[in-house]
């Protein structure tokens, strides 16, 4: 990449004669965000290759899944990506429903659409304060905190839980979406808007941060899909792929969104795909709270004791980090046969080695930060 | 472009032929892929504990290729290979150019089976594909589609850690998420912590 | 009796004192500010626990570090790795030795005052790159390499800077200097484009300059937070990782007294009056703690650059236009005599 652009000659060691070494980044470093480790083999600041060695707050949430019963492994799916909680829980939701054939009333799918749609915007306002801090601004993740701060305080009033929600039940939710939660966010919504056009002029238009991340750690739209990666790594490799359009959910369909894509796959473009998604999520919610009906929140015949007929079932979401899929399979019984959950962190992380070889160490942690991991959703 | 389902059906279909001759292992009633048999049934009437729910010896043996109502299970196409045929069937799906969504496996010990599952999403079609395996559980080895689709390393690397399934042929199968000493493999049913 | 205030060693060991304590207040207060102004920018108080309005929080911090054991990790250079902070901190103290503060306060008035600041301030360099060689962290090495190339770029064109600078003055005493700026602001350097039309920018590289230096943000590849984990520092504990910041400080302090000196008039009143005595030092510090507050400003505002980005800035914009007006302002000194004979 800086070969291409003729901007440093290094000192590469295909001949063998240079000497390498090896960094141990992490599992405690600043720029990993959790306890990720990556191995590099390091050329001076070049890395010849960076294996990422992961594992270091696996829990086993799929074993969890056949120890407990169908709705105690609710909680669960909320501290697997802990950013999406919301987007989590619905996919396992989704699974059982599809199992059980259960009709989800509409006003729980809006109420559903909404939460999920606020939660994907304090998860990218997290990454976003996260990126600038490996790029070492500091200043917009209190920015970006002071925003999301409202979004908490809308769904700890829904459900409680400000980060690890639980909010949905089979059938429908916890309980209803009330008027104050329905104007907050209308409330919120308005304050948005001018604040997202407020991190463009400041941080997206500065030239030190274009500079950062153009033509940085370009993931190519091939190379995303033989690694699985999803979300806005894929768009930002410019194939609209989301799974709210591909494999429509809840109410996605009667809603208007563009899913921005980038061509130039490059960190770039997968900053900007989030950028552009905050709006298009805000938009969804807009819409959403002008059609959600009047209504039951529950789904009226939802067995007290779950059990699935015997089978396998796949549900996806489109979590803030890409397709988040959740396969259960059931054997008729009250507790799980097993259950698979398909993280998206863990694929768009996979491609990592591929993609930072021959970078220089701060450009690929760049491209490690827009790739927006969360480790507990890598290991599980 | 974009691939459409008629035309996966057949291209699995011809695959799944080539190995008419072999006995297909029989895919179990708790996956039967309507999804309506009842497994306490015919656990019971197989005459199997409750924990061993799935074959059922009077159920139909269900075609290997079948297409599947999305809102109904979360895939469109499920298709059931031989162990060795798990390759070929990634290089299909490959050139048709889906991506590789997830590895993993089920521990069916009633059967005294492992049962491998990949799934694929595509990129721009809505298609979803589910292709299965079954390996003996006394000896659970299958090639590796790493060379197909490289996400599939991390993928299997994970199998093997949680089921013991070995992917020969794969470049690194180094505990992965487990610990370094882990001799253990968790999801197996057997498992006893 | 003998007036002892008037005897050159003692005058020299109170100047000597006075500095140390200049420095050590600055250092620590500077910290406050940074973390005030960095509150400021970020919409929250900052360090507010400590006294009033967190005015105790520099004491806090330093009897922290100073209570905390010197780690001294197995495997490093021992001297080097306990040499490294003096050495960091030893230069600013001798280069604030020759900066006149007012009209009379000044330690050791040197003609020479100019190449002093500079032979000194290129040992803190070298400081940085013993301590994180001797720290025997990878890290630190990466560190230590980044700062080698960082100074050697951003020395030469600071310099070509200073250069022009000389000739426009004439002299390499700081006092001179200073004292050839007299009168309104338009007689300061900054502004003196008859002689130099790129004079402001002349300012603006002199500036660049000295944040990559001092190794601040955007430029603060020796630290840099989330690549390096702390860089050069990344072993220091204690007083040790103390002192590298106070001297972080200290040398900020010595970059901006300069820039004030060459450019904004030093001591000198920018509108004429109210100059001489105490108000030397008072429009001193004033645009002094100006130009540090821009440091801190513009350390909390954008994010860091690329580290090949920074050698390109020094090597392909800031050498070849400080060259430039290095010609620029030779040719101009010979030529507008003849042009505009009533100017000179």
């Amino acid at each position: 990449m800086i070969a291409e652009k003729g901007l440093i000659t290094s000192g590469h060691a295909s001949d063998g004669t240079h000497e390498t070494f090896t960094l141990n980044l992490g599992p405690q470093h600043p720029a990993a965000h959790g306890v990720l480790r990556v191995l590099m083999t390091m050329d001076g600041e070049w890395i010849q290759r960076a294996e990422p060695i992961i594992g270091y707050i696996h829990r086993m949430h799929e074993k969890m899944g056949e120890n407990r019963s169908w709705a105690k492994f609710l909680p669960n799916t909320s501290r697997i990506d802990y950013l999406s909680a919301m987007n989590y829980t619905h996919a396992y939701v989704g699974a059982v429903e599809r199992a059980l054939k259960i009709e989800v009333p509409e006003r729980a799918e809006y109420a559903r659409v909404i939460t999920s749609e606020l939660n994907r915007i304090s998860s990218h306002m997290v990454w976003w304060g996260a990126l600038l801090l490996d790029l070492g601004g500091f200043t917009p993740i209190l920015y970006a905190f002071d925003d999301r701060e409202k979004i908490l305080d809308l769904l700890e009033g829904l459900c409680g839980a400000r980060l690890t929600y639980c909010y949905y039940r089979f059938g429908g939710l916890y309980n209803d979406v009330d008027d104050a939660f329905l104007k907050g966010t209308r409330d919120f919504v308005a304050h948005m808007k001018p604040r997202l056009t407020m991190y463009r002029e400041l941080v997206t238009d500065n030239i030190i941060l274009r500079k950062r991340l153009t033509d940085i750690g370009p993931i190519s739209a091939d190379m995303c899909r033989r690694y699985g990666a999803t979300g806005p790594v894929i768009r930002g490799a410019g194939v609209a792929y989301d799974v709210r359009t591909v494999e429509p959910y809840s109410v996605y369909p009667k809603l208007k969104f563009k899913i921005p894509t980038y061509p130039q796959a490059d960190s770039m473009a997968r900053y900007l795909v989030r950028m552009d998604e905050m709006e298009q999520s805000l938009s969804i919610i807009e819409q959403a709270l002008d059609l959600i009906p009047a209504g039951p929140f529950m789904a009226p015949k939802v067995p007290r004791v779950i059990k699935p007929p015997a089978g396998d079932y796949c549900y996806a979401v489109e979590a803030a980090r890409g397709r988040f899929m959740v396969r259960i399979v059931s054997d008729g019984k009250e507790i799980p046969y097993r259950v698979k959950l398909r993280a998206p962190s863990f694929s768009n992380l996979s491609l990592y080695e591929e993609a930072s070889k021959g970078m220089i160490l701060p450009d690929a942690l760049a491209m490690m930060g827009s790739l927006d991991l969360v480790i507990p959703d890598i290991d599980r | 472009m974009n691939p459409t389902l008629e035309q996966l059906t057949a291209q699995f279909a011809a695959l799944v032929a080539e190995r008419a001759s072999v006995s297909l292992p029989v895919v179990g009633g708790a996956l039967c892929p309507d999804g309506t048999a009842s497994s306490v049934e015919s656990g019971r009437r197989s005459g199997f504990t409750p924990d061993t729910s799935g074959v059922n010896p009077d159920l139909p043996k269900p075609s290997p290729v079948q297409s599947v109502a999305h809102a109904l299970k979360g895939y469109d196409l499920n298709a059931t290979v031989a162990p060795d045929q798990v390759v070929a069937a990634a290089q299909l799906l490959d050139r048709a150019g889906f991506g590789l969504d997830a590895v993993t496996g089920v521990d069916w010990m009633a059967q005294n089976e492992m049962e491998v599952v990949y799934d694929y999403f595509h990129p721009t079609a809505s298609l979803r594909v589910v292709v299965r395996t079954r390996v003996p559980r006394a000896t659970p080895e299958l090639p590796t589609i790493s060379p197909v689709f490289p996400g599939a390393n991390w993928h299997e690397r994970e199998t093997h850690d949680f089921f013991g399934i070995r992917f020969s042929g794969h470049p690194n199968m180094k505990p992965f998420l487990l610990p370094e000493d882990a001799d253990f493999h968790p999801l197996r049913k057997d498992y006893a912590p | 009796m003998i007036d002892f205030l008037n005897l050159e060693p003692v005058r020299i060991l109170l100047y000597l004192v006075a500095i140390c304590a200049f420095v050590g207040a600055n250092a620590a207060y500077l910290v406050l500010a940074e973390r005030k102004g960095a509150g400021r920018i970020q919409r929250r108080p900052g360090p507010n626990e400590a006294g009033p309005a967190g005015i105790l929080q520099p004491l806090a911090d330093g009897i922290k570090l100073l209570a905390k054991q010197v780690m001294v990790p197995p495997g490093t250079d021992a001297l080097l790795f306990r040499a490294a902070p003096l050495m960091v901190m030893a230069p600013p103290l001798m280069c604030l030795a020759t900066i006149p503060f007012g009209d009379s306060i000044v330690a050791v008035n040197l003609n020479i005052g100019l190449l002093f600041v500079f032979s000194f301030g290129s040992i803190n360099v070298m400081a940085l790159m013993l301590g994180g060689w001797a720290s025997r962290n990878k890290y630190a090495i990466i560190s230590a390499a980044r700062v080698v190339s960082q100074s050697v770029a951003y020395e030469i064109p600071m310099l070509l800077v200073v250069i022009t600078m000389l000739m426009v003055t004439g002299t390499l005493d700081l006092s001179e200097v200073v004292k050839q700026q007299a009168g309104w602001f338009w007689h300061w350097n900054l502004f003196k484009v008859w002689v130099n039309p790129l004079m402001p920018v002349t300012f603006v590289i002199f500036f660049t300059c000295m944040l990559a230096e001092t190794n601040r943000a955007p430029f603060d590849m020796a630290e840099a937070e989330s690549e390096l984990v702390a860089g050069a520092f990344t072993e220091y504990g204690g007083m040790g990782f103390g002192v590298f910041f106070m001297a972080e400080y200290a040398n900020i302090v010595v970059g901006c007294c300069l820039a004030t000196i060459l450019f904004l008039g030093g001591w000198q009143s920018p509108i004429g009056a109210l100059s001489g005595g105490l108000w030397g030092p008072v429009w001193f510090l004033g645009k002094m703690y100006a130009l540090i507050f821009t440091v801190i400003w513009i350390r909390w505002t954008f994010p860091r650059t690329q580290f090949y980005s920074l050698l390109n800035l020094s090597w392909k914009i800031l050498i070849p236009v400080s060259l430039g007006t290095l010609l620029l302002t030779g040719a101009m000194m010979k030529l507008m005599p003849f042009v505009f004979p009533s100017l000179h």
